[in-house]
């Protein structure tokens, strides 16, 4: 694989000299600027490749549409597969930081990796910008002056659905994930605002990673008849989960609401199933806002597939880049400088405008959506510029 | 737990149970009859799956679906021990672990190739879709049903075609003498790739029948193949009747583990067969 990864950069390397040679005839200046280099940490293989190569595509797409140049300097794109797995993420993130130097670092898409990267990275001349990885840590507890995150917290994702699920009139409910830091972070932020706001948390049913039998558990919430159900699955298990839930026959007896995740890129598996189902989120396809509009078609007619959560994250990876870099007119050298230009910075995002917390956390509107007709539908904003309590930082 | 609750969660365990004796049958009755250790087991179970899933697309049909990814997956099966397997006959199981790791590694990134990365769903066929109410408020799928009486025909069929027919005689007498079955006359390769595509068949069916209540994904064939491993383990290897207590054992005990046990769910399976290997050491029936 070590292998792979140098391959990868030769051709990078072999791709940019050869578009610098073709440039050179042209544009002379921008040939001679050192190129910005991005370094690039995100899964291209295993069960995260399709979100490695949608948040990269995004990346690219924002690059792109400056022109391919940011303050007249060309940009490098330096990649290498994460492969998903936290075990590889220190060494990989040394290379980045040390061999290559590079300027930014853009990954990773999963949290456990997220988690070795920023202990690597930490003091290091490179800024990190975290374009999904959820974990409350990496703006929490392990916040870092040189890690920004464009995605969002797991608490932000969960914390509007319990003031929403008593606005419902949902009084005792039950709640359900599998036994890993998502999951449970999820559950606790829901549970927050939900016992807030005057609802009761009867049961907690934690299963273990990654399985998928459901039918006992679905037994059991049947004999406790809750008000509802609220669920933090993603991915294949949560095709799963909303198609067993509908044919134990609970659907249209207690209420599935959960975190966007559970109908993120799954709902044309989930068919019927998922028909109906309210989640919150920080962002929809059907977001109707101008820049979702262009950013969807645009990345429609590069890609020839529809854009999804993870490109915009990768986007807007790529647009915080632009801003800072431009800010400084092109200097890449002054860190601090560099830093200070991204926490003022204000992204134009298909998900709505935000901005940066103290954490460097997206302060960002929460979506309820609910699914009609296989999209998921903005209903309302859940919460609007929701700051995530950044708990255990001290930047 | 009432009565009619624990009912509904021995069914589901039964339910369980039965589906893995169904993936589990292929890979004892390969390993019992040729000596082989497939670990493509699993990958079978995933091609199975992805090919009802392609074929019902293309062919509007669940039920025609079912019949070419069967074919298509016996075919497979010939192929492989016709090319491959029949190389490391003579050879140790290292070898054979060597050569079927290598094709789980084929399989994945046949599907990742063909069919992509993101979870796909199969619609369960409209004549099974309905559900039958158990409890006032658990309805039961009828297609979950249908899932058991499958596996039940199969175990069934098994039973009758190893006690009561002449493969099955050479395929028992395969079990506890290769030579001397040779040595009598049978044409052992030719029952060798019947028994192995039987077995690849099986497992491509398992894969097939829970395509419309599971997610096809990436890995899903890794993550069969070690529930598989225990049923095999415990019920004895190349033992089918050993293979279907353990599978009906496995299924409950689960069942009830993740309702009763939460937290220790996920080890309650391998405790089963810890305890159970101490006292009998090569699984519930020696082959």
């Amino acid at each position: 694989m070590l292998k792979n990864t140098s391959k990868i950069r030769k051709i990078t390397v072999a791709a940019s000299i050869a578009s610098s040679f073709l440039l050179s005839g042209f544009a002379v200046q921008a040939a001679d600027k050192e190129p910005i280099k991005v370094g690039v940490m995100l899964p291209y293989s295993g069960v995260y490749a399709g979100l490695g190569e949608a948040a990269t595509n995004g990346l690219k797409q924002a690059i792109r549409e400056n022109g391919n140049k940011i303050a007249g300097r060309p940009v490098e794109f330096l990649l290498s597969d994460t492969e998903a797995k936290p075990a590889r993420a220190p060494e990989l993130t040394s290379a980045m930081t040390d061999k290559d130097k590079a300027d930014f670092v853009i990954g990773p898409v999963h949290s456990g990796v997220a988690m070795g990267m920023i202990k690597s990275i930490r003091g290091k001349d490179s800024i990190m910008i975290i374009p999904n990885a959820g974990i409350n840590a990496a703006t929490g507890a392990f916040c870092q002056p040189n890690v920004f995150r464009t995605s969002f917290s797991s608490w932000q994702t969960a914390y509007p659905m319990g003031a929403e699920a008593v606005n419902m009139g949902y009084k005792k409910v039950v709640t359900m994930s599998w036994n890993y830091g998502f999951g449970k972070e999820s559950l606790a932020a829901f549970e927050e605002s939900f016992e807030a706001a005057g609802g009761d948390v009867v049961k907690k049913i934690f299963i273990p990673f990654p399985k998928t039998e459901f039918q006992s558990y679905l037994t059991e919430i049947a004999s406790i008849k809750p008000d509802a159900v609220f669920v933090f699955f993603a991915g294949g298990g949560s095709v799963k989960f909303v198609k067993d839930y509908e044919a134990m026959g609970l659907k249209d007896k207690i209420p599935l609401i959960g975190s966007g995740f559970l109908t993120e890129g799954t709902i044309e598996a989930q068919g019927e199933a998922a028909e109906g189902l309210l989640t919150t989120l920080h962002y929809a396809d059907s977001l109707d806002n101008p820049k979702n509009k262009t950013f969807r078609s645009q990345y429609q007619e590069l890609y020839g597939k529809p854009a999804d959560l993870y490109a915009v994250q990768g986007y807007d990876a790529g647009q915080l880049i632009i801003q800072a870099v431009e800010a400084t007119s092109g200097n890449t050298a002054d860190k601090d400088a560099l830093i200070k230009a991204m926490e003022s910075a204000e992204i134009d995002s298909p998900r709505g405008q935000f901005h940066f917390s103290k954490a460097h956390n997206p302060i960002q509107n929460i979506y309820l959506r609910k699914v009609e007709n296989g999209e998921n539908v903005v209903v309302k904003t859940a919460a609007s510029s929701l700051d995530d309590p950044a708990r255990g930082c001290k930047l | 737990m009432d009565l009619s609750l624990f009912l509904v969660q021995l069914l589901n365990g039964v339910q369980y149970g039965l589906l893995l004796f169904l993936i589990a049958s292929g890979l004892t009755l390969v390993f019992g009859v040729m000596g082989i250790l497939n670990l493509a087991h699993g990958s079978m179970y995933m091609i199975g799956a992805y090919l009802v899933y392609y074929f019902t697309t293309v062919t509007d049909s669940f039920f025609l679906a079912v019949v070419i990814a069967c074919a298509i997956a016996m075919i497979i099966g010939i192929i492989i021990e016709r090319f491959l397997i029949t190389h490391l006959y003579q050879r140790d199981h290292l070898d054979q672990v060597l050569l079927t790791v290598g094709l789980i590694f084929i399989f994945n990134a046949a599907q990742g190739y063909i069919w992509g990365n993101d979870p796909l769903g199969v619609d369960v066929p409209s004549i099974l879709s309905s559900s039958i109410q158990l409890t006032d408020i658990v309805e039961y799928p009828v297609y979950r049903l249908f899932i058991s009486v499958v596996c039940i025909a199969i175990a069934v069929a098994m039973y009758y075609v190893i006690n009561h027919t002449k493969l099955g005689m050479m395929i028992r007498a395969g079990e506890s003498n290769r030579e001397m079955v040779e040595a009598l006359g049978v044409d052992i390769r030719k029952l060798f790739t019947i028994v192995f595509a039987v077995g690849v068949t099986l497992s491509a069916l398992a894969g097939i029948v829970s395509a419309p209540i599971v997610s096809l994904v990436p890995g899903m064939g890794e993550r069969v193949l070690i529930s598989c491993f225990v049923v095999v383990v415990i019920g004895g290897m190349g033992s089918i009747k050993g293979a279907f207590v353990a599978a009906l054992l496995v299924g409950i005990v689960d069942t009830f583990a993740s309702v009763l046990l939460p937290g220790m769910s996920s080890m309650t399976i391998y405790l089963l067969m810890a305890m159970i290997l101490i006292f009998k050491p090569q699984g519930l029936y020696k082959s």
